[in-house]
């Protein structure tokens, strides 16, 4: 355990002085260790609209909107997994850099699902069998 | 670059005699112990992989299928492919010097998670002793890029253990890549701003991203291919109502950026060599370093370009292929940048600088026979023959080994503390530079006559020019036998290394060779810029 | 898990775990949360491949995928859904109750959270063996009453099982470490100053609520009203 020797610099990062390009990595210097305790209210509030939204995706799916149905039914996803993600895994009052990585993997999710759906939209486009 | 003196005792403990025995290898977690590790396997693999390189060289010096019969050739291009590109090429640098390097470059006394790296090597034997449980129990014939249906239906090879093994060794390589981007995030040093780090930590920064984002892809699609072969329930097959050419997406969504695993840490490795002997900052640092990340990022575009003759749609195919030019811009800046960091440089040409000009040149022509693979129409005439094998040949062999080999001829005094023969090293650099040639430039001319990849038979009129690859290979191996000897070698005979033998700035040269367990006696505080080599004068260079 | 942890006897002043390598503890736990968000990510891409294969599929074969669909139980799958966002709830709790360091209620809501997982996996059993009791999964028995294209419909159970199956492996993976974090929390490891694991771990309990938050979507409510099966 010899964590502390490092002389007249405590800390790698919280004062990175002068000169800093370093806007990712000075953010957390703001945050401080100590965690944001989120009020529990915030907690059940979300619980509630994610129950309700359950039952409503699965109450809507029961109706028929043509070809709107998939997109309510993954808008719907898509709010709830937001407010999982922003409230019970606290991304609300994280630091800009697990944002940005969080936000990292979702463009490559949509980049692998898009580039490959374009593919496969527009086959066949020639009205060549195959093409 | 640091206000920290090198603290140099008389005879100091380092990391490699502070602890002794077995047990404290393989239960270690410094970095740079581990580093070692992954040194011995790779090496261990690469010249298992070279083995079948040679049986293929071997059958094609004669048209006749005379030493391997067509099964048996599958096999062996099928394990040369495995065994070189997911337990060779892929964590070569990276885990190796990158392992070894980043921490000591940005000032940590380690990785952020050292159990974690030592895991990554644990997974990364598990996935080598499955992918030898299939050599011995008697290969795997679907080339390495395990294409459905055959793969899934019709191979009669251990297919399933050879996913697997891939399938284990991408975790392997996550890890490294996951304590990569994080250790670079958050351990480095006070003062070392990212524009103050070195360029090869940028391009491991960018390397670390790709194994995060790409390779969970390859491993969740071999996972299916596993499923599918083992179940007989349809993913891919079309007799499942599958469509083998989604395989083919999801395999090079991951390995068409994995080429970039490959080629990023070796053009890290350049960027160091370079600069240290011409001793001047890389002309264009910033682009330089905004060019990996730029590769990372493009390198995920394109992949469709490997479906060009497959049923993708030809939209598609356009795209992609005008995507895939756009690669070849931050490329050509890297190539730009370091011939301009050389021009009026006072060039020392020693191996590592051998190796680093032997990458600028054969990188350039990979990468510019990449463009006309690239094009559509080109591709379609040179799909699927030795053109192909030689364009990716020059980009993974002539970029990326020459760069591993620069890399551990520029680190061997600071891993090992020893110093090689100066003499043996240049010969066998130039060796490897005469026989890569000899090796693969022919291939580009019978691929372009139009011989087919994976045939162990071609027609008369082909030979000469497959003769002549042969014997490159021939000298090409012989060039990479030397320095394992001669590195061998220096452990015992050598002299000592000085901390600093070439007159490199990195925070790496400011401490002992080899290094104390914790790096550095005191943590740098780093005041300047990276590649200030005006703070080096008055220190004697060799 | 942490050789360099103090082990504490309960309500005990704990000394904080600070590892050899981190400068301080603040740099540690940054160093945690990014790594722990990076591996998140490399989940996010592996359940991607799986994502895309669904759309891919679902956009060749409609029909199938409605007919195919229809064959699962909507309710249970609504109750099942319902349990797994309750277990989430407790988790945030217990990460919340670690935080401001409540020990016993730490534990309860872990124990909570174990259980409702638990009957998420038991529900799943349950449907997997009706399933099975059907022929419903694919393979040589395969065999789907009733649907249309039954041949592709073998396709939208073979990522019905891939995706549940993965993402039931990931509860399973979960509730083993759930076990010893209740242990260790029972033991009063945790503290305000440092209750990482928990902290991680809740990210990453969260996460697998949010793969089936999509995964329910898409392979229970598809053409729900019988639009595509007359």
């Amino acid at each position: 355990m010899s964590h502390s020797h490092g002389g007249g610099h405590p800390h790698p990062h919280s004062h990175t002085h002068e000169h800093t390009h370093d806007d990712l990595d000075d953010e957390h210097s703001h945050s401080h260790g100590k965690h944001h305790i989120v009020p529990k209210r915030i907690y059940f509030l979300v619980f509630f609209t994610l129950i309700v939204l359950t039952w409503v995706t699965a109450l809507v799916s029961t109706v028929d909107l043509g070809r709107w149905n998939i997109f309510v039914a993954l808008a719907i996803a898509m709010i709830k997994a937001s407010l999982v993600i922003l409230f019970f895994m606290h991304i609300w009052y994280s630091t800009k850099l697990t944002k940005m990585i969080l936000g990292a993997g979702f463009f490559w999710l949509v980049l692998l699902l898009f580039i490959t759906m374009s593919d496969i939209w527009t086959r066949n486009w020639m009205g060549v069998p195959g093409r | 670059m640091t206000t920290a003196p090198p603290l140099i005792a008389e005879k100091p403990k380092n990391y490699l005699n502070s602890q002794v025995g077995l047990k404290s290898w393989l239960l270690t977690e410094d970095h740079k112990r581990i580093a070692i590790l992954y040194l011995i396997v790779v090496t261990a693999f690469f010249f298992l992989g070279g083995f079948f390189a040679v049986l293929i060289r071997l059958e094609l010096a004669t048209p006749a299928g005379d030493l391997l019969d067509s099964n048996t050739y599958n096999k062996v291009f099928t394990m040369h492919g495995i065994l070189m590109v997911f337990f060779f090429l892929i964590p070569s640098i990276p885990a190796v010097l990158g392992n070894f390097l980043i921490p000591l470059m940005i000032g940590a006394k380690d990785l952020a998670f050292p159990r974690i790296n030592l895991l990554s090597w644990y997974i990364y034997i598990l996935g080598g002793l499955f992918t030898l449980y299939v050599l011995l129990a008697g290969g795997v014939d679907t080339g390495w890029t395990f294409y459905t249906p055959f793969s899934s239906s019709y191979s009669n090879g251990y297919v399933i253990m050879a996913g697997l093994g891939i399938f284990i060794n991408g975790f392997s390589s996550i890890l490294t890549g996951l304590n990569f981007v994080v250790t670079i995030h958050r351990m480095r040093a006070p003062g070392l701003t990212w524009f103050r780090l070195p360029l090869f930590v940028w391009s491991h920064y960018a390397t670390g991203a790709i194994m995060i984002l790409g390779t969970p892809v390859i491993a969740v699609t071999l996972f299916l291919l596993v499923l599918e072969r083992g179940l007989h329930i349809g993913f891919f097959d079309p007799a499942y109502g599958g469509d083998p050419v989604l395989f083919q997406h999801l395999f090079w969504f991951y390995s068409h950026p994995a080429v970039y695993i490959m080629i990023l840490p070796s053009m890290g490795v350049v960027s160091e060599v370079i600069s240290t002997f011409c001793s001047k900052k890389p002309f264009g640092y910033t682009f330089i370093a905004f060019s990996s990340i730029a590769i990372a990022v493009f390198g995920f575009l394109v992949w469709g370009h490997h479906l060009f003759v497959s049923s993708q749609s030809v939209y598609a195919g356009m795209v992609f292929s005008i995507l895939s030019y756009i690669v070849a811009i931050p490329s050509a800046i890297k190539v730009f940048n370091w011939t301009a960091t050389m021009y009026k440089g006072s060039v020392r040409l020693t191996t590592p600088m051998l190796y680093a000009m032997g990458f600028i040149g054969l990188f350039t022509i990979g990468g510019l026979t990449g463009l006309f693979v690239a094009s559509l129409g080109i591709d379609v005439h040179v799909t699927d023959t030795y053109f192909v094998i030689a364009h990716f040949h020059y980009v993974m062999v002539g970029g990326a080994i020459m760069g591993y080999l620069a890399g551990i001829h520029f680190w061997w005094p600071k891993i090992t503390g020893k110093m090689y023969s100066e003499g043996w090293s240049k010969v066998s650099a130039i060796i490897v530079f005469a026989g890569f040639n000899l090796t693969f430039f022919p291939q580009f001319l019978l691929g372009y006559m139009g011989m087919p990849r994976r045939y162990h038979v071609y027609p008369p009129e082909f030979q000469v020019l497959n003769v002549l690859s042969s014997a490159g290979a021939s000298i090409l191996g012989v060039g990479y036998l030397i320095p394992f000897c001669y590195l061998l070698w220096s452990l015992k005979y050598g002299p000592d290394a000085p901390p600093n033998p070439w007159g490199a700035t990195g925070l790496e040269w400011q401490t002992s060779s080899p290094p104390p367990t914790q790096n550095f006696d005191i943590t740098p505080v780093v005041t300047t810029e990276a590649y200030d080599y005006s703070s080096l004068e008055g220190v004697n260079v060799g | 898990m942490d050789s360099h942890a103090a082990v504490v006897t309960h309500e005990a002043e704990a000394t904080v775990p600070l590892r050899h390598h981190f400068e301080n503890l603040e740099q540690q736990k940054d160093a945690s949360t990014v790594g722990m968000w990076v591996f998140l990510v490399t989940e996010i891409m592996f359940f991607g491949g799986l994502f895309l294969a669904y759309f891919v599929y679902r956009q060749a074969y409609p029909a199938a995928f409605a007919s195919a669909s229809n064959k699962t139980d909507l309710w249970l799958g609504a109750a099942n859904t319902t349990v797994l966002i309750c277990s989430s709830l407790t988790m945030a709790l217990g990460v919340h109750f670690a935080a401001i360091g409540k020990r016993k209620l730490l534990v309860l809501f872990l124990l909570l959270t174990l259980f409702l997982g638990s009957v998420f996996l038991g529900v799943k059993t349950y449907e997997y063996h009706d399933k099975w009791v059907h022929h419903e999964v694919p393979g040589e028995h395969f065999e789907c009453e009733g649907c249309k294209d039954a041949g592709h419909a073998s396709l939208f159970f073979s990522l019905y099982f891939g995706m549940t199956g993965l993402h039931a492996m990931h509860m399973i993976i979960g509730a083993g470490i759930l076990l010893i974090l209740i242990w260790q929390a029972y033991r009063g490891k945790f503290t305000p100053e440092w209750h990482t694991p928990v902290e991680m771990f809740g990210l990453y309990w969260h996460f697998v609520d949010i793969v089936w938050i999509f995964l329910f979507p898409l392979l229970y409510l598809i053409d729900r009203s019988g639009r595509g099966l007359s």
